[in-house]
């Protein structure tokens, strides 16, 4: 009925839409996977419930709470308004300090509780996560 | 004084766009050879920009804190490498040698481009004009670098001692010689199609700009990523980081462009999709500088960040895509007399098949780059992305795109088949066999770890056996292909054997397990010219009882106060030994990381022998 050339291109466009959805579909679908949300210590205090998944926790060292032993490093971020309870095994970065910015990502244990897998602080001294200050400026 | 002259004959220049403009007007309307006028004063333009940049650097280098960009970059007792690399180490030096090497590059595309008709000549020059002019407007308006501040400052502020590094000197005028260039691909590939020159001898003649952008491109990168390597401490090369992935997706672009280009000049077929990418290259630069220099993206770079700034380049670049959307879909032709049939089984066939993926490959880190600002915007929600989501959708990909790579060489333009392939069958079972035989000990998806290193070794072998085979071969494709499989197979076998060890020690400490023994031996201090440095000595004996000393730095710098760690590195040709230590807050713990990195010197090497095939390409035609 069609000619042979008709019947090649509706098969390509048909390919090219398949590959198009499917490669659609596979992005967002990793993106809704492996997103890792940022929350403050109060969002997390105030929450209904816990996320299981991995998050972001964001804010201050608190002054005097960071202790170390040969295993791990533990501290308090804190926003003011609530804190949380950090242990963390593992390196540290540079500019990491009592009473300087910081954004640790790990799970939850509890509502008072974190086990972080890894720290980020950034490295410029007048450099401040932008959620931090996005949570500190609520305040 | 310096920076007087500077500001003056930045000024001075801005407005001989305008004499440039009006000449070439003048020139395309009525003559059939260019004007001699255009070529001097775009030489004077650069020349002009040159003064400003040199200027700059003189103030840098005498520490001259009136001006402003200086006071806040530099200091009297940094060395004097350092004030000259801070010159463009901060925003407003940076845009300023952005310009230079824009003025620098038009002008080296106006000799270079004898052979080519004039009126195409002159309409890439407008159209770079147009992009000079909005970065002069851009510098002169919201980043001068020549600001004058009174009272005069005693002492700068300092840059930022993780800048402060000889990879991170040159890393950003290597990088912006690459994304510069996609800016006269750009002009060129606007005046080709409003003056219907998409040709072979067009394709012939940017694929050398191509190629020139694509290798600082690539150099650039490889530099940032050393950088990162040894400097930030974390023993990773590439973070999916928003700034790294700015860098990577215009080289994506580019790099499918080169094959494209390839096409064209062949068989000039794909003439709209070589339109498409030579625009998209440049803007994704264009994006680059803008997310990075804006401040939106929360990342490693963020240094200087102003919203008007961000708002300014913005404008500017939707301006610049509105034109060339325009341009392109009014005045480009699809020539219908030459024969456009591609066959299944030919060269040109595989190239489209790699565009695809490498288009998909773009847009993935497009999409995990800009999807956490969007939703930012819409709904204040606050997310990151992480290497999971990219290895998850470019991993598996890899393996038909390094498939077809190692295929595709093989076939013919036009039409093509295999036979007598018998050795391409062989190959591929020795690939299968090896990858087997070193996956099935370790304890990782088997499945398709195996195949993704078969068919990296399968492209390994293949342009290993033509290199040493094959007569009349193309040198620059094989060489950069087999540095492409390198590449794939050194980041594979670097991340499957990477063993790292974090612990906290005080000096004297130890710590020990069966495979290794890390000592904490002492801590000395020495004043450097404008750091303090810790030195930490560490013993690290392993399970053959090989003695190793080690010795890992931090620094702590006086103007701006900041702690930088230095890592000991010990490279050989299988494995990198990296050590890092850290303080923790006025406590006697360091911090101490220690890996072992196989194979690290390969993924450098090879990002190297990728460019060298380009650089080849060059030679070939010159």
């Amino acid at each position: 009925m069609y000619g042979r050339k008709v019947k090649l291109r509706f098969y390509f466009i048909i390919l090219i839409l398949l590959t198009l959805t499917l490669s659609i579909y596979l992005v967002l679908k990793s993106l809704e996977e492996n997103i890792v949300y940022f929350q403050s210590p109060s969002e997390i205090k105030n929450v209904a419930e816990l996320d299981k998944k991995k998050i972001r926790i964001g804010g201050m060292v608190k002054k005097d709470s960071v202790y170390i032993n040969t295993n791990e490093i533990g501290f308090i971020i804190t926003d003011f308004k609530n804190e949380i309870n950090v242990i963390y095994s593992g390196a540290v970065p540079n500019l990491f300090e009592e009473g300087k910015g910081v954004v640790a990502e790990g799970f939850l244990k509890d509502r008072n509780f974190f086990t972080a897998s890894k720290i980020l602080a950034k490295h410029d001294e007048n450099y401040m996560p932008p959620e931090v200050k996005a949570a500190l400026e609520e305040k | 004084m310096s920076s007087i002259i500077g500001f003056y004959s930045l000024v001075l220049s801005s407005s001989l766009s305008f004499l440039i403009i009006f000449f070439s007007i003048k020139n395309f309307r009525d003559s059939k050879i260019l004007d001699k006028r255009i070529v001097s004063l775009s030489f004077l333009q650069f020349f002009l920009v040159l003064v400003s940049f040199l200027g700059l650097i003189i103030s840098f280098i005498n520490s001259d804190f009136s001006n402003e960009t200086v006071y806040n970059h530099s200091h009297t007792t940094k060395p004097l490498f350092y004030k000259i690399s801070g010159t463009w180490g901060n925003h407003e030096g940076s845009l300023l040698l952005w310009l230079l090497v824009l003025t620098l590059f038009i002008f080296l595309f106006i000799i270079k481009s004898r052979q080519q008709p004039t009126k195409y000549r002159i309409l890439t020059l407008l159209f770079q004009q147009v992009i000079i002019i909005g970065f002069f407007v851009f510098l002169l308006k919201t980043s001068s670098p020549f600001n004058y501040i009174f009272p005069v400052p005693k002492e700068g502020l300092g840059l930022n001692p993780i800048l402060q590094d000889p990879a991170l000197a040159i890393h950003p005028p290597i990088l912006y010689l690459g994304y510069v260039g996609s800016s006269i691909i750009f002009s060129s590939a606007l005046s080709a199609v409003s003056l219907d020159y998409i040709t072979k001898e067009w394709a012939t003649h940017i694929k050398q700009w191509v190629l020139i952008s694509w290798i600082f491109l690539t150099l650039g990168i490889l530099l940032g990523s050393i950088w990162a390597y040894y400097e930030l401490g974390w023993g990773g090369f590439w973070f999916w980081d928003p700034v790294e992935n700015v860098s990577l997706m215009p080289w994506l672009a580019l790099t499918t462009l080169i094959h494209c280009v390839l096409v064209l000049e062949k068989r000039l077929i794909l003439t709209s999709w070589v339109v498409v990418l030579s625009i998209s290259t440049f803007t994704l630069s264009m994006c680059g500088t803008f997310l990075v220099r804006s401040g939106i993206l929360n990342s490693v770079h963020t240094f200087a960040n102003d919203p008007e700034r961000g708002l300014f380049i913005l404008i500017f670049l939707f301006t610049l895509i509105f034109l060339s959307l325009f341009i392109f879909f009014f005045f480009h032709k699809k020539n219908h007399k030459i024969d456009n049939s591609i066959f299944l089984l030919s060269k040109e066939t595989s190239i489209i098949i790699n565009n695809w993926f490498m288009m998909y490959f773009l847009s993935v880190i497009l999409i995990g780059t800009i999807y956490p600002i969007f939703l930012d915007v819409i709904s204040s929600e606050k997310i990151s992305v992480g290497p999971p989501f990219y290895n998850k959708l470019i991993i598996p990909f890899l393996i038909p795109f390094l498939f077809v790579m190692t295929i595709g060489p093989k076939l013919k333009w036009i039409k093509s088949d295999i036979k007598d392939k018998i050795y391409l069958f062989l190959f591929f079972l020795i690939s299968l066999l090896i990858s087997i035989l070193i996956i099935k000990n370790l304890e990782i998806n088997f499945l398709l770890n195996t195949i993704l290193i078969t068919f990296a070794f399968y492209l390994f072998f293949i342009t290993l056996r033509d290199f040493f085979v094959i007569k009349n071969k193309n040198l620059s494709q094989v060489i950069a292909h087999f540095g492409f499989s390198l590449f794939i197979l050194s980041i594979l076998f670097n991340n499957f054997f990477t063993t790292e060890i974090i612990t906290n020690l005080k000096v004297g400490e130890s710590y020990t397990s069966e495979k290794i023994n890390i000592k904490f031996v002492n801590l000395s201090q020495n004043q450097n010219q404008n750091y303090k440095s810790y030195v930490g000595k560490f013993t690290i004996e392993n399970d053959k009882g090989n003695l190793t000393i080690m010795e890992p730095e931090l620094r702590i710098y006086n103007q701006p106060n900041i702690t930088t760690s230095e890592a000991d590195i010990k490279t050989n040709l299988l494995s990198d030994r990296f050590i890092t230590m850290n303080t923790v807050q006025s406590q006697d713990y360091f911090n101490i990381r220690y890996q072992i990195k196989p194979f690290m010197l390969w993924i450098w090497l090879s990002v190297l022998l990728i460019a060298t095939g380009g650089f080849l390409r060059i030679k070939k035609k010159i």
